[in-house]
């Protein structure tokens, strides 16, 4: 009775083979990454200090630091954040706890799901066709900022329904039942409890708008623009403003004669930056979570 | 009708359609203030359903049409001016899984207070007194006095229950309507819940939904057998039980369906 018989060694076997194939895969997953990043930092090493960061770029962008383009990305993506987060959020909210299953519903849902997967170089587009000419903007800081809002809204709205639909019904059962409203029910349970899910899904945009580089070239980026240094407020709404993703193509590929490790110590600041943003949200999320009651 | 009525609820030839489906044909009943009724009857013949239509909750299920009164205390529910807010606080329910809100227990029992009045009639001591009322009524304040502030969701099922229970009382329900409450309950669970039924009754008229007869003999004044959407009997527990008047309940009672 229950002895290992050839049939259940086989079976074994398998279970360890496929177990070990798919820890490979990960790993085979996480190792690219950390030599990326290594090496980027490693080419990085001899530029990066805090000059780097708090000067403009010099001599035709082969010298000198990040300043200009850091302070643009910082207000291209606060902005367009600031805009497509609360809509973006509002909009799931409505869609997942208001809206009754009707024809519209299911148009605009499925038009969610669509926009999320438009390219950016279309967002791009409808950017400088909207905001930069038909609204008048021009190119400028808030009309890139609103073209990276549009192109991160559907896809905040996507995951923002996604958390609040991970909220067990029973939770919202019990507040109908001692007679809460909608608005209650989603303030006092639905987003407490949807909450972290809610801002993973608004931290990924922090990348991708900071990384695109279409939508803000063709909207409000410029090649090179000198600001003052240490200034926080150096840019105005109406201005053009230089980018990060956009610094980085242009001394990578459009600039001769750029020390290689200046265009690694964007690419390291840049990704510093998505960091600090995501390690923000965490803490929030924490602090929120810590919270009982909000 | 008058406040005064021995009935609390009275249905008047209630239908309600799921979509095209009629989940309940020309029900007429009427629930006695202060006692406990159970409603019995086979899987999908609208236990659920009926018990939901007493405090209209079933409207956030989808696409549900309804004809005929209900009438709450004499208050037909389907008066445009009845406000179902006010209305869930008379009439609560509870469900057959103990589904206490993931925040703490002392929050659990006042959360029907913090959504119904301003925050500043909500004064602490006066939560306070709340929580050891409604804990006490459930016979739970002994044992969790200590630890209000933690959360409700790690608490035995049992004792989750009774909370859920507890939940609804600084309301000041009239009726308490319970799901199938022991359901996911074991035996001495499903003992102390029927104490509670019990000791509640009286103070609040009580009608439970149950797949056990037994317990339905055990706890219930009245019963209410149903099939296929439609009210079949309707009398003292006693009576259902010795005596059925349909031959339907006989047949279901005696184990023939269900
Ligand atoms: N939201 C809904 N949409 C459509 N049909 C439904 C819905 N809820 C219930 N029904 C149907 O209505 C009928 C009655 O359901 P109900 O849940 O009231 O039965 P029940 O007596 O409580 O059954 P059970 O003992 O299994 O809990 C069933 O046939 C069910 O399939
Ligand atoms: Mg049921």
């Amino acid at each position: 009775m229950f002895e290992i018989t050839a049939h259940v060694r086989k079976k074994q076997r398998v279970e360890q083979g496929v177990k070990f194939l798919f820890l490979g895969m990960t790993l085979l997953m996480i190792l690219p990454l950390l030599l990326i990043v290594g090496h980027l930092v490693y080419k990085a090493w001899p530029v990066l200090s805090m000059d780097f960061l708090l000067t403009n770029p010099i001599r035709g962008m082969r010298a000198g630091g990040i300043w200009a383009p850091l302070l643009g990305t910082l207000y291209l993506v606060i902005i367009s954040l600031a805009v497509s987060a609360p809509v973006g959020v509002m909009a799931a909210i409505y869609l997942n706890e208001y809206a009754q299953d009707n024809g519209f519903t299911r148009v605009v849902n499925l038009a969610v799901v669509n926009l999320a997967g438009v390219p950016s170089i279309v967002h791009a587009l409808f950017g400088l066709g909207a905001f930069v000419l038909f609204a008048g903007m021009g190119r400028s800081i808030l009309a890139a900022a609103l073209t990276l809002a549009v192109m991160t809204l559907p896809v905040i709205i996507a995951s923002t329904k996604e958390a609040l639909s991970a909220v067990p019904r029973s939770f919202r059962e019990a507040c109908w039942n001692v007679g809460a409203s909608r608005w209650q029910t989603i303030r006092h349970i639905v987003l407490p409890n949807s909450i972290s899910g809610i801002l993973t899904g608004v931290i990924l945009q922090v990348s991708r708008a900071a990384g695109e580089t279409a939508p803000v070239m063709f909207t409000g980026a410029v090649f090179y623009k000198a600001i003052k240094e240490g200034d926080l407020f150096a840019y105005g709404l109406m201005d053009q403003c230089m980018a990060l993703s956009m610094h980085l193509f242009t001394i990578a590929t459009q600039v001769p004669g750029v020390p290689e490790s200046l265009p690694y110590a964007t690419a390291v600041v840049l990704l510093g930056v998505v960091l600090t943003v995501n390690a923000t949200a965490i803490g929030l999320r924490v602090w929120l979570r810590s919270r009982k009651k909000w | 009708m008058t406040e005064s009525s021995e009935y609390c609820i009275e249905t008047l030839d209630l239908n309600l359609w799921y979509g095209s489906f009629q989940a309940l044909k020309h029900i007429n009943a009427r629930i006695r203030r202060g006692r406990i009724t159970s409603l019995i009857g086979p899987s999908g013949c609208g236990k659920t359903t009926l018990l939901r239509c007493f405090n209209r909750v079933n409207e956030r299920y989808g696409n549900v049409r309804t004809t005929g009164d209900v009438r709450v205390l004499g208050q037909n529910l389907y008066d445009p001016q009845v406000s179902l807010v006010e209305l869930r606080k008379a009439v609560g329910l509870v469900f057959q899984r103990p589904n206490p809100l993931p925040i703490s227990i002392y929050e659990n029992v006042v959360f029907g207070l913090r959504i119904h009045r301003d925050r500043s009639e909500l004064k602490r001591a006066r939560l306070d007194q709340a929580v050891e009322e409604a804990l006490r009524s459930v016979d739970l304040w002994d044992s969790l006095k200590d630890r209000l502030r933690d959360r409700a969701t790690g608490l035995q099922l049992e004792q989750q229950q009774k909370l859920c229970i507890a939940r609804l009382l600084p309301l000041k329900p009239e009726v308490i309507l319970m799901d199938e409450p022991c359901s996911a309950l074991d035996t001495d669970a499903t003992r102390g819940v029927e104490e509670l039924m019990v000791s509640l009754a009286g103070r609040y008229a009580l009608v439970v939904v149950t797949h056990n007869m037994a317990q339905a003999r055990r706890v219930s004044d009245e019963c209410i057998f149903m099939l296929m959407g439609e009210l079949v009997e309707h009398s003292r527990t006693e009576d259902l039980f010795v005596n059925p008047k349909d031959p339907r309940t006989a047949e279901y009672i005696e184990g023939r369906y269900g």
